[in-house]
């Protein structure tokens, strides 16, 4: 028996996981997307004289965001959920792979399908700018994409957290709990300081520096005027990303590992 | 050498949130399992039988006690690359095709591409799957047909130990005998298989050594021809004839040694219960004008066995 290493034990379960989410019709959003797209090109442009590009970016970027995000709670609660609802994981785990490997391995497939379905997404939207004469928005439209597709992923990880102790609903639940506190906890923090209560400070402290902060992501509005943020807040972004996703994903697997599938 | 070896092996359930119940499955088990044999794990619904597989197969912790596999501990993530496991009533990816599953199980592994081809075709050939369904999604398979995808990929890897659930289960007669074939092959090459099973001929037929359990329990373990062996010492004998009536020798058989006569249809079988009785009951018999057909030492069937084993 050859030796078996651990990077191509994920790179198996990694591959599978991809191709479930593309048979499993989880791909099929992007023709709802490319309707919504050509229609907004053609139509919204009429009614918003001048202002096409802005329209056609500031939609599609946010679409991008709202199918993502949709798909990565309801997609990512039940990626491993289901392998122990079906009991595939009986002849997985019989194998020469570890917990954790799976978990990483079925993360990272289903990421690969994020990032394809983002990648799909932004090429949509530089299309129809391009059919709206709004090249200049272009430049802001990628990086946009590449941070919506960063926040999926950790997105994808608390899902996966939550999911690995707790039921697909619950877990969709909390997971979307997560994904709009993350989006204002900056905000709830200033609020927190400016109500001038001490209690309220530490708690949204607390929530502020637990959860991930997803305005960190947020640049769509900045990609709707035609500006792209600068190379290091890509970078700081993907460092974020990387450690949350990191972090997440060892807790994950240190609940997984301890489960009994009966 | 023991290719298995359970000591004080016990798992407890608990169920509910709030109010807790506990449900022992596995209650102190004991069981070494030799190499080179097929071994027969028996027992009724909630035995344990699934447990102990599930644990041998690190699918779940036992609350207490060591189970080893090939020398490693059954949690030992190295030692799965030497053995083959197919589940009871296998669930697989059902959007996968025979072939892809095989090649997925392969790459798991770590065989080549060439190696996880050559293999493919091999096995799924060997369990008798038709080359026009290799290509279709699992999702349209029947039972059988799962069953006997489950049992090829058990075997991508040569396993040196397999590890079968219930193997005959939703397949018709003629699978069964394929896969009771397949089972005897892999024996004759050296690979130890452990199968647990509810299909007693199976057990009969396949079987070296098998162990039965009982409320999680061992009820009884061994070669399956000395538990067969009835428990009065293996001298008694079964003497089957034919061309007697049954009540017409009755009071003269049973009135030798304490052997017990059973009419059937066509004669008589009679039990007795030591060898030098033989002469005496055969007297009797041919004074009666009967012909002897059958003598054999008394054993339980696997089923008496069964049922005594697993009754509580």
């Amino acid at each position: 028996m050859p030796e078996q290493n651990f990077l191509s034990t994920i790179y198996a379960v990694a591959r599978n996981a991809f191709r479930e989410a593309v048979r499993d019709r989880v791909l099929y959003n992007l023709i709802v997307f490319v309707l919504l797209l050509t229609a907004a090109a053609i139509f919204l442009g009429e009614l918003t004289a001048g202002q096409e590009a802005r329209v056609v970016t500031d939609l599609g970027l946010s679409a991008t965001l709202i199918f993502g995000v949709f798909i990565a709670i309801f997609v990512g609660v039940s990626l491993v959920w289901k392998e122990i609802e079906k009991r595939t994981v009986y002849s997985i785990f019989a194998k020469p792979v570890s917990r954790s490997n799976f978990i990483i391995g079925k993360y990272l497939g289903f990421c690969v399908t994020l990032l394809f379905n983002t990648l799909v997404m932004a090429v949509g939207i530089t299309l129809a700018l391009l059919y709206v004469g709004g090249t200049k928005f272009i430049a802001g439209v990628w990086p946009a994409a590449y941070l919506i597709f960063l926040e999926m992923t950790i997105i994808t990880a608390v899902a996966l957290v939550f999911s690995s102790f707790s039921t697909p609903a619950l877990s969709a639940l909390l997971t979307f709990f997560v994904f709009v506190i993350g989006h204002f906890s900056s905000s709830l923090r200033d609020l927190a300081q400016a109500m001038g209560s001490e209690a309220a400070v530490v708690f949204f402290n607390v929530i502020y520096y637990l959860l991930p902060n997803f305005s960190l992501f947020s640049v769509i509005s900045n990609a709707a005027i035609g500006q792209h943020p600068p190379a290091s807040m890509l970078g700081f972004a993907t460092l974020y990303a990387v450690a949350y996703d990191i972090i997440l994903l060892t807790l994950a697997t240190m609940i997984f590992r301890r489960r009994n599938f009966k | 050498m023991n290719v298995v070896e359970i000591e004080g092996l016990s798992k407890m359930y608990e169920t509910g949130f709030l109010k807790k119940k506990r449900n022992l499955a596995l209650d102190g088990l004991d069981l070494q399992v030799k190499g080179g044999q097929i071994f027969g794990l028996l027992g009724g619904n909630g035995a344990g039988k699934t447990t102990t597989i599930k644990i041998l197969m690190s699918l779940i912790f036992p609350t207490a006690g060591t189970a080893r596999v090939l020398g490693r501990d059954a949690a030992d993530v190295a030692m799965h690359s030497r053995i083959g496991y197919c589940p009871e009533s296998p669930y697989f990816y059902d959007y996968l095709t025979a072939n892809e599953l095989m090649d997925y199980f392969g790459r798991l592994f770590g065989l080549d591409a060439a190696a996880r081809k050559r293999k493919t075709d091999e096995l799924l050939t060997e369990v008798g799957l038709a080359e026009k369904d290799r290509g279709r999604q699992l999702r349209k398979f029947s039972k059988g047909m799962l069953q006997r995808v489950g049992i090829a990929q058990s075997l991508i890897n040569d396993p040196e130990l397999v590890f079968f659930d219930e193997p005959m289960s939703g397949l018709d007669p003629i699978g069964r005998r394929d896969i009771r074939d397949l089972i005897a092959g892999l024996r004759a090459k050296g690979v130890s298989v452990f199968m647990s099973t509810h299909i007693l001929s199976d057990t009969e037929a396949l079987c070296d050594d098998v162990a039965i359990l009982r409320a999680g329990r061992l009820a009884a373990s061994g070669k399956l021809g000395d538990l067969l062996a009835k428990d009065d010492a293996g001298r008694s004998l079964i003497v089957e004839v034919q061309g007697v009536k049954a009540d017409e020798i009755r009071g003269t058989v049973e009135f030798i040694g304490g052997a017990t006569l059973e009419a059937t249809p066509d004669g008589a079988n009679i039990t007795i219960l030591d060898e030098s009785d033989l002469d005496a009951v055969l007297a009797v018999i041919r004074k009666a004008g009967g012909r002897l057909t059958r003598v054999e030492p008394a054993k339980l069937s696997l089923e008496e066995l069964f049922v005594r084993d697993t009754s509580a």
